[in-house]
């Protein structure tokens, strides 16, 4: 029984990484004022170059730190240049987010599933980056293993926590984010440039997501399959909401989804003989019921979240 | 610091939007420490022509100079370092931030590694202390009244050093007392700074301003000091023809109680009470007016009559007939009508044609549908008489009703609400954003209906329509009646008190 436990606890911290850096990157874009539901097709494309870096150096043998953290670096650029290609569909041709962020869902799934079929065909594995057991600190007993026993990025993914609070709410950029987001016609009236400013969040919330995707393919899985993702980028984007946009909640919010995910595991794992069709619903059904009962506060959220600006607009 | 600015000077602007000429060909100047009043109906192009000034419109002709040497604002921020300075209409203040940050979001020198928050706050009290505004830098925006809102964005303008201030409709949404209040600082400012006031309101005009520019459809059609004309001169070049003004003359409100609200508690959409114990009868044949600052119940009061806000507890009696907690279909088929206060969203299903919208409340009346399919030909017959009743300007009755300017939106509201033939209406402010000529048709067919025996609940924040057309005013505070005074007992002055707050028997 505390081996469930604390196997629990310890694949929570692990797993919920991926989604904790995709949706720190989409709440970047959503407080900015855009959101982009593309964030699961960005991360496909993460995860794919993340793996492809290391296999072809390597294959499936171990192969230099720097060659992983380029695979990852190369994700990060790719999600951010996808980000762009998001903004240019949004921001400049002003089409319909949430339209132009399923077309990017699919064609990021798409084309890194292609990619996939025709660079390395069929399942292959990596070496990966492997997990790190911090010296002294992992044996603290239970806590040690919950928390010490981690891949390196896990760390860093942590951080990236009180970075992101302090970039949105001490730091210039960040005020105008959040200004953008909200009230885009005040911002425009200082001066501000809305449209550059949505940009660059969009920007850095498509390397997030590549990012994100990556750590996928590069410590989690060691591998890549076509659909790996497997609606994680949506996740992202729903615990975004389910935070109401503060950085501290939807790491809450991606903690309390992968503990649910986790434990489901664990329970079939032990072979209890209940259905794991539904076992495998429950971290769903809770993310929905949280949302349902959660929507009250929207008052200070980002209010011009998925409104195109255009400052010559007269209505 | 930028120089001092002696002469602000535009020449020949022109700025075309799609379908309109927003600016036609305007000239004119400020010099140091004037105030230039900006006076025109709605869509005469002022609010143009000050965003052409403040770099957020390019214009498409003509030409800007400051000091006889010519700028070219391409952002707001080219306007802001040659000293100018602009508190929009909308105040353009992001509600989920708090003043300190609002105020940074504009001041450049405080953005460092990290936002300069202390530097900011001093610079608020130098710029509070200097010029009697108060504000309080720790609050949200969405927590303040719109008093205070406007005291943030005068502060906010100020700590960006500004030496030429523009001032976009500022009074629209004061109390009297809060724009005596403005009126009395901007006189004092003008010992340092230069202003462009724009207003449509010529009391104010003619208390603040040195010079007048008037303009009228893009043109500037008149320029004079302000003391050589009186406000009825002004008026009449600003609409191009004399006003009359509609006025009631019938003060007999014996009719019977047409509505009945007692203790009424409705929340707001913040979850606050909007309305709190709220009790007020009003006639038929009587035009009850709601007077009050924006925001004290006003929006809660409309919604909770017409079914479209939950009702806590109280009661509303429409015609001896309980219609609390009724839906809208219900209320409507009882013999009530309303405007609403937002005609774009509310009023009318913007992307649908002007005659769907007329018919929007009786498709499945006989007269337009026989069995569930739409008469085209009655609607279309229904929709010209109409168009042709109400003078409304449209191109086809197939328009869609968005496109079509405020003022003749609200012609199509009337026209469906008042052939409709209501026993009741309720009208929120009917002449927000209309011109005088439009106003006064709206006022018009609100006392043909009261003199055909209706009643009328007549939200409004401007006192002159309220003094002008009620027969009774009911002074709304905090979601509560102060007082309700009739036509003859009310004035500005007492009216201003009560919307301020201040009980009478004190």
């Amino acid at each position: 029984m505390a081996d469930i436990i604390i196997n629990t606890l310890t694949f929570t911290v692990r797993f919920s990484v991926a989604l904790l850096i995709a949706s720190m990157g989409e709440m970047f874009n959503q407080k900015a004022g855009i959101f982009n539901l593309g964030c699961e097709g960005i991360m496909s494309m993460g995860a794919f170059l993340g793996m492809l870096v290391p296999f072809t150096v390597g294959g499936a043998g171990i192969v230099p730190w720097y060659v992983n953290i380029s695979g990852l670096l190369l994700a990060s650029i790719c999600g951010c240049l996808l980000g762009l290609l998001f903004g240019l569909v949004v921001i400049t041709f002003r089409a319909p987010q949430g339209i132009a962020g399923i077309g990017m869902q699919m064609f990021g799934v798409g084309l890194a599933g292609t990619l996939f079929r025709s660079y390395i065909g069929g399942q292959q594995s990596i070496s990966g980056i492997e997990a790190v057991s911090i010296p002294v600190l992992s044996n603290i007993p239970v806590l040690g293993k919950i928390l010490f026993t981690h891949n390196p990025v896990v760390y860093l993914a942590y951080l990236l926590v009180p970075l992101a609070w302090f970039i949105l709410y001490k730091t210039p950029w960040g005020l105008k984010i959040r200004a953008v987001g909200t009230y885009p016609r005040a911002a425009d009236s200082l001066g501000i440039n809305v449209n550059l400013i949505r940009f660059q969040s969009l920007m850095v919330g498509g390397a997030m997501a590549g990012f994100a995707g990556a750590f996928l393919s590069l410590c989690q899985a060691k591998q890549f399959s076509a659909g790996m993702i497997n609606g994680r980028g949506f996740i992202a984007v729903a615990l975004v909401y389910f935070g109401q946009w503060h950085p501290t909640k939807i790491l809450l919010g991606a903690l309390l989804f992968t503990f649910a995910e986790s434990l489901q595991r664990q329970v079939q794992i032990f072979g209890q003989s209940f259905p794991y069709e539904f076992l495998a619903m429950f971290p769903y059904l809770l993310v929905i019921s949280v949302l349902t009962f959660n929507r009250k506060s929207n008052k200070l959220g980002p209010s011009a979240l998925g409104k195109p600006f255009n400052r010559e607009m007269r209505i | 610091m930028s120089e001092f600015i002696k002469e602000l000077r535009v020449e020949h602007i022109t700025k075309r939007f799609p379908g309109i000429l927003a600016s036609d060909d305007i000239s004119l100047s400020v010099g140091e420490h004037e105030i230039l009043a900006l006076v025109g109906e709605n869509g005469a192009g002022k609010t143009t022509l000050m965003n052409i000034i403040m770099g957020l419109y390019q214009q498409d002709e003509g030409h800007i100079y400051i000091n006889d040497k010519e700028v070219h604002f391409k952002t707001p921020n080219d306007a802001f370092s040659a000293g100018i300075g602009m508190v929009h209409q909308q105040y353009m203040l992001v509600p989920n931030m708090t003043v300190l940050e609002n105020v940074a979001l504009g001041l450049k020198d405080c953005w460092k590694k990290t936002v300069d928050l202390n530097m900011v706050e001093e610079r608020i009290k130098l710029i509070s202390e200097k010029y009697g505004l108060v504000v309080d830098p720790k609050a949200y925006i969405w927590q303040l009244s719109v008093g205070e809102q406007q005291r943030v964005e005068l502060v906010k303008t100020l700590c960006q050093g500004v030496r030429f201030l523009i001032l976009d409709e500022p009074t629209s949404a004061l109390t009297p007392q809060e724009t005596d209040e403005l009126i009395l600082l901007l006189r004092k400012m003008s010992n340092e700074l230069s202003i462009i006031f724009i207003s449509h309101k010529l009391n104010e005009v003619k208390a603040i301003s040195h010079k007048v520019c008037i303009l009228r459809h893009g043109k500037v059609v008149f320029e004079g000091n302000t003391s050589d004309y009186s406000s009825k001169e002004i008026a009449a070049l600003m609409t191009g023809h004399e006003i009359e003004i509609t006025e009631n003359t019938d003060d007999s409100t014996t009719g019977d109680t047409a509505l009945e609200i007692s203790d009424l508690c409705v929340k707001s959409d913040r979850g606050f009470l909007a309305l709190d114990n709220f009790s007020l009868a009003v006639k038929f044949g009587e035009i009850m007016g709601i007077s009050g600052v924006s925001g004290n119940g006003q929006k809660e009061l409309a919604e909770a009559i017409n079914g479209l806000r939950k009702v806590e507890s109280g009661s509303i009696i429409f015609k001896n007939k309980n219609i609390t907690g009724k839906s809208p279909f219900d209320i409507i088929n009882l013999g009530m009508g309303y405007i609403p206060e937002e005609r774009n969203i509310e009023g009318i299903v913007p992307s649908m044609s002007i005659k769907d919208n007329i018919i929007l409340k009786d498709s499945e009346k006989n007269m337009f549908s026989n069995k569930h399919i739409l008469k085209n030909k009655s609607i279309e017959e229904y929709t010209e008489k109409m168009v042709k009743q109400f003078d409304i300007r449209t191109p086809s009755i197939q328009t869609a009703a968005g496109s079509l300017s405020g003022g003749n939106i609200q012609k199509v509201i009337l026209a469906r609400e008042i052939n409709r033939n209501p026993d009741f209406l309720v009208c929120v402010y009917p002449i927000r954003g209309l011109d005088m000529g439009a106003a006064e048709f709206v006022h018009k067919q609100l006392l043909d209906l009261k003199y055909k025996g209706k009643g009328i609940l007549l939200i409004s924040e401007e006192l002159e329509e309220i003094m002008n057309i009620c027969d009774r005013i009911a002074v709304i505070f905090k979601g509560k009646i102060q007082k309700v005074l009739s036509r003859k007992e009310a004035t500005t002055s007492r009216l201003g008190v009560l919307m301020a707050g201040v009980s009478e028997d004190d």
